[in-house]
């Protein structure tokens, strides 16, 4: 296989890893019916919290710690004020998007442009050897290793155990969970701080790894994009990783387009791509028009086919459960 | 087996909903718990399955004082509850639905959990799916899966609100065959709380009946059912046949309508529509009485307004990206052949069955109001020539909560003029509530009315002009009393020469009130021209397909 080819899988897998971290996080957080809308502040502060804690102290193992700490307390802000307060979780989330990022800026001056430490590289042994495959999964570091490890631990959560049952009971229907002995608020609590952590440990993989460094802003959009990739991804682990990979991929490939100007069109419009690709597939998977053409698929692969297209959001997503 | 509650009290606020209820119940037997809405059953049946605690008062189990403080330790104790709107999980298959609840094990255990369902299915003759989704099945077997489920955690006392409501006339008799089974084999205790006092004499043995939070009464059946009446009610309501008011004057011709429904295809549908009367629907859920109701009052067909956005839409795109890019780029074409997919194709779809539809019915299918056909016309524009539909989701499609009823009348109000006219608005309204006789006040919100005052506020938003009425079961969820009342405000109608079509699964309330039944059965539909010789017995077997 072309070697450039390879090394730009390599990439793509390396540069998604935050992406594929944060949107799992808010995967778990939203199918327990919470909406935390505060990831894109929340990523900057942890990645800049984790930059400044590792150029302190010299630890990265506190710098990550630091960043999931701070990516917690921000989802169980939104939780909070949505148990205790009543408060609408799309507007705290808003709030604490806007606070976050300033926040980032504001404790970040000093640290700006410094030169920090990086995740040591640590391929594989043995699975690193494997053409292809092993260059472009196997030769990262931990945190991306972790990445790909969460995926299948999420996926296995959710669709393979009781407590992954509750979980999807959880966000679909409270009052059910309910009566079924699910204590509703307390595993709220537990998935939106654990969500939370992921979204702060996101933060960190960017500091420490991929962009490496910290710069006012530097990761500013991508808990957006995370955000997005999650309803792109109809709330399923694999479907979010393909969305995360998906985007990705897509910038790499308008990186290219840009430095071969190959295509003769404004890099705007390449940078537009994977938005407009975004709406169409979800315009696709939500007007019914890829239902029609299941009858393309044999009878027998229909309901997993009409499944994996199915796009529908936790039915109590954003809502507050109350005994009435 | 033996249940007793004592002094059972529970306030909301200054509101009491339960005052020193006492009861024991038997093992074994069928009690029925009849009350007017709002009259404290459900709060009781709650208190029971664990959903709230009472203020005070205690439960003793088989002697035993029981601690319920949630649903969960109501089921330990043996209480299970069927909710009257299904408390499962929709998108989650029924066999993800009967392993969630269960004692806990880390892993799903499908297989194991799939053998356990098929038996014990089996044994009550249920046939149910365990890979289906819960919300492909209808509201019966969803209850189905709920009793199930119930009694795989060792239920053996078993409260069901209001289980008829929207269950086929088929699914009732199984039910209602499977609660005698389990209470006569197995001495379980079944309570059942309703306000269809047919139901409760086909299916109970005792009955209590609750006024204001207090038990008034207790009988055991068979009884008089006006004894009943009078002391849900604490006074007796005679109800009287109406009489027919129609003229030989058709106001709408249907002819040779094809109508898709969940389940069949309504075929060549021919039905005249005469001045003040009254036409019944009847059948199973989702053989098409909804759609076809939909159909006539111009909702779910393609429209015009529909064609249109669509053609401005794909015209708008195409511009813009004729601006944005280069006439000459690969892309470009790519882009375009996309949106033409993305807009043509549902525009095609919609086309397409049209024309099919019209193909299939000789291309005179038509609806025709006061003699002229009603082509693609919309809702808005049909509401205006004098035909309206109020669907049975009150608060889903009918009226919005949230706000209050003045601002509903605002709403509804059909003027031209960009603003509001509060005053007139809050005049209307004042108006609407002494003509309606409506128990709420201008200003409160539409979601705190009862379900019999959300029904009258509905009729009372609807323009006063009207030449047909189309009402999905226009009684859900309301006692004897509300019923009657928002039927003594239909039939008031007739007297302007406003014909009513409505569905309901009450094959009683359909014999009642109609001057004629239409009957769905598999696709076909047959017309009852003298409905005062039906029983409902022969009505359940012409919808079962029985001629």
């Amino acid at each position: 296989m072309d070697p450039v080819l390879t090394s730009t899988l390599a990439d793509i897998v390396r540069n998604a890893a935050p992406l594929l971290i944060a949107s799992q996080g808010e995967l778990i957080t939203e199918r327990a019916g919470v909406v935390n809308l505060s990831l894109d502040g929340t990523i900057l502060l942890a990645a800049m919290a984790a930059f400044a804690v590792t150029y302190n102290t010299g630890s990265l193992g506190m710098g990550i710690v630091v960043a999931m700490l701070i990516g917690m307390l921000v989802a169980l802000i939104v939780i909070s004020a949505s148990v205790f307060l009543k408060l609408n979780q799309i507007a705290v989330g808003f709030v604490l998007t806007l606070l976050c990022a300033d926040l980032s800026t504001f404790f970040g001056r000093k640290y700006s442009g410094q030169q920090g430490t990086e995740i040591p590289y640590a391929p594989i042994p043995i699975l690193e050897d494997i053409p292809v495959i092993g260059e472009v999964f196997f030769q990262h570091n931990i945190l991306i290793y972790f990445s790909l490890l969460l995926v299948i631990f999420i996926w296995l959560w959710t669709y393979h155990t009781r407590l992954g049952l509750s979980l999807r009971g959880l966000g679909e229907h409270p009052a059910a969970a309910y009566v079924r002995g699910t204590r509703v608020q307390a595993w709220r609590f537990v998935y939106v701080a654990a969500g939370g952590a992921l979204v702060g440990l996101a933060g960190a993989t960017y500091s420490l790894s991929v962009k490496l460094g910290w710069r006012e802003g530097s990761t500013l959009g991508n808990g957006w994009i995370a955000l997005a990739i999650v309803i792109f991804g109809g709330w399923r682990p694999f479907r979010i990783a393909f969305g995360a990979y998906f985007i990705v991929g897509l910038r790499a490939l308008a990186l290219y387009f840009q430095q071969e100007d190959v295509l003769n069109l404004p890099i705007q419009i390449i940078n537009m791509t994977p938005w407009v690709l975004m709406l169409v597939t979800l315009i696709f998977v939500t007007s019914g028009l890829a239902e029609s053409l299941l009858v393309l698929v044999p009878p027998r692969w229909r309901p997993a086919a009409q499944n994996l297209l199915r796009a529908k959001p936790p039915a109590a997503l954003g809502s507050n459960f109350e005994r009435s | 087996m033996r249940l007793e509650i004592h002094n059972i009290s529970k306030s909301f606020g200054q509101l009491k909903a339960n005052d020193h209820i006492s009861f024991t119940f038997e093992g074994g037997r069928i009690y029925a718990i009849l009350g007017e809405n709002g009259a404290g059953k459900s709060t009781l049946m709650k208190i029971l399955s664990g959903y709230q605690s009472a203020t005070s008062g205690q439960i003793i189990i088989d002697g035993k004082p029981a601690q319920i403080n949630s649903p969960h330790h109501a089921i330990a104790h043996g209480i299970g509850m069927l909710y009257q709107d299904p408390l499962d999980f929709a998108p989650l298959t029924v066999l993800e639905n009967y392993i969630e609840g269960k004692p806990f094990n880390f892993f799903m255990r499908r297989r194991e959990a799939e053998a356990d369902l098929l038996a014990r299915c089996k044994i009550l003759g249920f046939s149910l799916n365990p890979n289906a989704m819960v919300e492909s099945l209808t509201v019966g077997e969803r209850q189905q899966l709920e009793i199930v489920r119930l009694l795989s955690l060792g239920v053996r006392i078993l409260i069901l609100d209001e289980p008829t409501t929207g269950i086929s006339a088929e699914q009732k008799s199984q039910l209602f065959q499977t609660l005698k089974n389990l209470a006569r084999e197995q001495n379980m205790i079944v309570i059942l709380v309703s306000h269809k006092l047919a139901d409760v004499e086909e299916l109970c043995e005792e009955v209590l009946v609750l006024r204001r939070g207090r038990l008034v009464g207790h009988r055991l059946l068979p009884c008089e059912t006006d004894i009943l009446v009078e002391m849900m009610f604490g006074k007796r309501i005679s109800t009287t046949t109406p009489q027919p008011l129609y003229t030989d004057k058709p106001i709408l011709k249907i002819h040779k309508l094809s109508v898709p429904a969940r389940l069949f295809t309504i075929q060549n549908l021919d039905l005249e529509v005469r001045e003040g009367e009254v036409i019944g629907l009847a059948g199973l859920d989702g053989s098409g009485q909804v759609e076809f109701m939909r159909t006539v009052a111009g909702l779910g067909r393609p429209t015009w307004a529909d064609q249109l956005t669509a053609i401005i839409a794909l015209a708008g795109m195409w511009w813009v990206f004729g601006k944005i890019l280069d006439e000459s780029s690969a892309v470009l074409n790519l882009a375009r052949i996309a949106i033409l997919i993305l807009v043509l194709g549902p525009m095609l779809k919609t086309l397409y069955s049209y024309i099919r539809q019209r193909a299939n019915n000789d291309q005179d299918a038509q609806i025709m109001l006061n003699g002229k056909s009603i082509g693609w016309r919309g809702y808005r524009d049909l509401l205006e020539r004098g035909i309206a539909y109020l669907a049975a989701g009150r608060l889903e499609e009918g009226l919005v909560a949230g706000l209050t009823l003045v601002d509903h009348s605002a709403l509804a109000d059909r003027s031209s003029l960009p603003h509001v006219n509060w005053l007139q608005a809050w005049r209307r309204t004042k108006q609407a509530i002494t003509d309606f006789s409506i128990k709420g006040q201008p200003f409160s919100q539409i979601q705190t009315l009862s379900g019999g005052n959300q029904q009258r506020v509905s009729l009372s938003l609807l323009p006063t002009n009207l030449r047909l009425i189309l009402l999905e079961n226009p009684t859900r969820g309301l006692d004897v009393e509300s019923a009657g009342h928002i039927w003594s405000l239909l039939l008031n109608r007739r007297k302007q020469g406003t014909a009513i079509i409505f569905s309901s699964p009450d094959l009683d309330e359909i014999i009642d009130y109609s001057d004629r039944i239409l009957v769905f059965s598999s696709g076909q539909t047959t017309l009852v021209e003298n409905p005062e010789q039906m029983t409902t017995a022969r009505l359940g077997e012409l919808i079962g397909g029985k001629s």
